[in-house]
């Protein structure tokens, strides 16, 4: 039963048969294409990484663009109302303002109103004052020129005196 | 439909050589003056070395391939097997070689002294059958690792497509899938033989399975080219072996009363490290071996039933073709899982020698 021993010649080129294949394929096959196979390997693992990162970010970006979005509406909320109340207050104030504004003119025309008015009393009585005199000067002097003229002036601002009081 | 048309031809062609094949036995046994069809010597012939291939349809006429002997005396002598393979003693100068058809040397070419007595030669070169086989399979398997090596050079990291694509999703799928997972930082240093081994067995084995001429030889079901692969991986793992493995062989962590001083573990132990080349060589040789001569005897069915007249004849032939058939594309199957387990094995003893021990492992983490 030579299938069961084995023989020698046949082991002899088996094995240079053998040497032969695993120097040549060690020196010219395997490098490459474990190179290839483990480079394409790392790439995989690298893309699955990539886009897992990617996908979180993307997640991530989503939801920190909805809390901007609405930290946004918030403020744009705050500020309109802010705005709003500073709207009423302007308003407020530039009333008031101008109602203190127009109380104090109102307040100066009054007070110059009534200095004119005094001045022009003060003017008018100097006037009548002085007329009075003249008057009372140039009666005085016609008068005086004439003794019955005199007691008859006399009379009659007795009368006066006395239908006045 | 181009398809189903060539099958159909080939079918046609495989029984009209199934049919025509017990004439040609006959005319052989016939010739030979045994006059009875012996199947166990069929079948080991199949499966057997021989000087010359075999051609379909002919059994007289061999592809002549060159027989190297290295004479009893130390002298070189090679000459073509057309001279010996019909058993007629040839004569080459002042030797006389001879293929015996019986007795201690049958099979083997043997120097024929003039007393008649047959002389072994020191040593057998020859390229036989099984040689010229070998190299083939390197041939194919050098073909096509260096067009996927090629691809890788030229493209890069790119994937391949067609048949390099298949090449290299295999010998990914052994790379991935065996060889890293189990020598882990280890994987680069001994893929290169691990993958070699696996492409080589699975060509081997798929070429056994093409019946004619470039195929057609039980290769790796053959003891010697099993004892070799196996001794390979042997040496392998017992020449880089760390000193783990050496010390789990003869130092191992058991009770001192197992280990000295009667020796027992180590006995088990060195037992063990030999047995692994032993049980890679039998179970390579058993399964594939075993495949070839399932297919044979399926064939011989017909042959042996033909004895019992047409129609026992006929029944066979049908049975016999839908069980080859089936058993040849078993055997595709089988090719595979034994490249595949001899090299998952190999790889599993690698590893087991290239573990590192507890004090080894922290020598290493600290350089």
């Amino acid at each position: 039963m030579e299938l069961f021993t084995p023989d020698f010649g046949l082991i002899f080129w088996m094995f240079v048969a053998f040497a032969v294949l695993f120097l040549l394929l060690w020196k010219f096959a395997w490098p490459a294409i474990m190179k290839g196979i483990d480079s394409r390997a790392e790439l995989i693992d690298q893309g699955v990484l990539y886009a897992r990162e990617a996908k979180e970010q993307l997640d991530n970006a989503k939801e920190q663009a909805a809390t901007f979005e609405a930290e946004a509406r918030a403020r744009q909320a705050e500020i309109l109302r802010e705005a709003d109340r500073m709207k009423t207050q302007i308003i407020e104030e530039a009333r008031t303002e101008a109602a203190r504004e127009a109380k104090k003119e109102i307040e100066a025309a009054r007070q110059s109103i009534e200095q004119a008015r005094k001045e022009a009393q003060q003017s008018f009585r100097d006037e009548v004052s002085v007329a009075a005199l003249d008057i009372a000067q140039k009666l005085v002097r016609d008068q005086l020129s004439n003794p019955s003229a005199q007691a008859k002036l006399v009379d009659k601002i007795l009368d006066q005196i006395e239908t006045t009081n | 439909m181009m398809k189903l048309k060539t099958f159909l031809l080939t079918l046609v062609a495989l029984l009209a050589v199934f049919f025509h094949a017990p004439e040609a036995m006959a005319a052989e046994s016939n010739g030979e003056g045994e006059g009875k069809f012996n199947p166990k010597e069929i079948i080991f012939d199949h499966l057997g070395d021989g000087y010359g291939w075999e051609v379909p349809f002919n059994h007289h006429h061999r592809i002549p391939l060159p027989v190297i002997l290295l004479a009893a005396d130390g002298s070189f002598h090679c000459f073509s097997s057309s001279h010996i393979t019909h058993h007629e003693p040839y004569v080459d100068g002042d030797y006389t070689w001879i293929l015996p058809t019986e007795g201690d040397n049958k099979g083997k070419v043997v120097q024929l002294m003039s007393d008649g007595t047959q002389l072994k030669p020191k040593f057998d070169f020859s390229i036989t059958k099984n040689v010229c086989a070998i190299w083939i399979a390197v041939l194919v398997v050098l073909l096509i690792c260096l067009k996927v090596a090629n691809w890788h050079k030229k493209h890069g990291m790119k994937a391949p497509r067609k048949f390099t694509g298949a090449v290299e999703a295999l010998m990914e799928f052994i790379y991935k899938g065996v060889i890293k997972p189990t020598l882990g930082a280890d994987a680069r240093r001994w893929a290169p033989y691990l993958l070699t081994v696996f492409m080589f067995i699975f060509v081997m084995n798929l070429l056994g399975l093409i019946v004619i001429f470039p195929g057609g030889a039980n290769l790796t079901g053959n003891i010697a080219v099993t004892l070799v692969l196996s001794l390979m991986t042997f040496f392998c793992t017992n020449l880089f072996a760390r000193k783990h493995y050496w010390k789990e062989i003869f130092w191992p962590d058991v009770p001192m009363f197992l280990k000295c001083p009667l020796p027992i573990m180590q006995i088990i132990e060195l037992f063990g490290a030999l047995t692994k080349p032993a049980s890679l060589t039998v179970r390579l040789f058993a399964n594939m071996m075993g495949g070839h001569m399932i297919v044979i005897v399926l064939t011989l069915i017909i042959f042996i039933m033909a004895d019992f007249g047409m129609a026992a004849a006929g029944l066979a032939t049908g049975v016999s073709i839908f069980f080859t058939i089936f058993m040849l594309l078993l055997d595709v199957l089988v090719s595979f899982i034994q490249a595949f387990v001899f090299t998952m094995l190999s790889t599993t003893f690698i590893a087991m020698a290239q573990e590192r021990g507890h004090e080894e492992h922290l020598e290493h983490s600290k350089q």
